[in-house]
């Protein structure tokens, strides 16, 4: 794959040492090169980028507000569309709370209304910018200062947003989940998101020091246990045809992934069977 | 035309901010033992080791993804 050798996400920004959003913001700009225009919503993305005066980007970035980020993606899609500049990319960097919660209107909007855009939602699984408050992405289980474990409440008790799900029921041409830890997999995945003519969505998990509870080195190796273990599943759906795109070879323990974290560390034996048996059943339908 | 809200003309303009002072732990790359199999380059939050695998010390915050990742631990972290 033809990727660049020029970095479009400057050093110098605010994010945490170890931070998995930069590496996806990287891989996927690499991907995506010069010609591109990214759009944030309000986040840790947008927060650490751009302390003002100064900004990483070395493309033309925009943020607006936390709920408009596919809308005004929208707006430039068409506003280059009716200059004839068709070859420029448009991409969108949404956080979790940004996609599943907030800004879910207006990305539902553009997803509908067909622009040819691709909208990277990069999951940390909780709001970590505003201090790790939970959202709609966060998984059953974890702890988050409003989903805290303690004697009134066990922690978070609803399941994650199926968020990519989601986008493939507006019927859009391209729809992916992806790891950070799987560069090669998710760097085509941003390739074949460009390439398509119309809507791409594609759902990026990003392990977060920070929220997670773990030690900055270990970003990549947690991604790497998310899907080893079954609990991140990487899958593209292309024109409605679902395909898995990557198996680990014997799938590991959901209890090597949930005890590398602190926001799980409150979980009973019984509470992690139950997340494994969750898992095993979703695993088995999709034969992994 | 009228611009409101702020604008930023200097692109890549937080490399003014030397994110090294953040650092406890130096990451070491021994040559001689590296494979050259990119793993450190593409895992690298700051995007601060270059194609010829020189880790620029002025922005590496220490976080030791680059050691944790490398196959053939060519990479030390030493205390500063």
């Amino acid at each position: 794959m033809e990727i660049s050798d020029k970095e479009f996400f400057a050093p110098g920004h605010r994010a945490c040492a170890g931070c998995g959003a930069t590496i996806g913001v990287r891989l996927a700009l690499k991907v995506l090169g010069e010609n591109t225009v990214a759009i944030s919503a309000t986040g840790c993305l947008e927060v650490i980028s751009t302390p003002y005066p100064e900004t990483a980007w070395e493309i033309p970035w925009m943020h607006v507000a936390f709920e408009n980020a596919a809308a005004v993606a929208s707006g430039v899609e068409a506003a280059l569309k009716s200059q004839g500049k068709t070859d420029t990319t448009v991409v969108v960097f949404g956080g979790d709370g940004g996609t599943a919660d907030i800004g879910l209107q207006a990305l539902s909007g553009a997803m509908e209304r067909g622009h040819n855009l691709i909208y990277i939602c990069y999951d940390n699984e909780a709001y970590m910018n505003t201090g790790i408050q939970r959202s709609g992405a966060t998984p059953y289980g974890a702890s988050t200062t409003t989903s805290p474990h303690g004697k009134e409440s066990f922690g978070e008790d609803k399941p994650k947003k199926n968020m990519p799900m989601i986008m493939a029921a507006h019927g859009v041409p391209y729809v992916a989940t992806a790891s950070i830890s799987y560069p090669e997999d998710f760097m085509k995945k941003v390739k074949k998101a460009a390439e398509v003519e119309g809507p791409a969505y594609i759902h990026l998990q990003q392990p977060c020091t920070t929220g997670w509870g773990y030690n900055p080195a270990k970003t990549i190796e947690l991604g790497r246990l998310a899907v080893e273990t079954g609990s991140w599943i990487l899958y593209e759906i292309e024109e409605g045809e679902f395909k898995v795109t990557y198996r680990p070879i014997q799938r590991r323990a959901v209890n090597e992934y949930l005890n590398a974290q602190k926001r799980f560390k409150h979980l009973t034996d019984l509470e992690k069977e139950r997340i494994q048996s969750h898992v095993d059943a979703i695993c088995i339908e999709l034969k992994i | 035309m009228v611009s409101v809200g702020a604008a930023v003309k200097e692109p890549g303009s937080t490399r003014k901010n030397k994110t090294g002072s953040w650092r406890t732990f130096k990451p070491i790359l021994d040559k001689e033992k590296c494979i050259e199999c990119e793993n450190c380059i593409m895992f690298c939050p700051e995007g601060c080791i270059n194609n010829d695998y020189d880790i620029d010390y002025d922005y590496c915050k220490g976080c030791g993804i680059c050691e944790e990742e490398c196959p053939v631990k060519a990479i030390k972290m030493e205390r500063e």
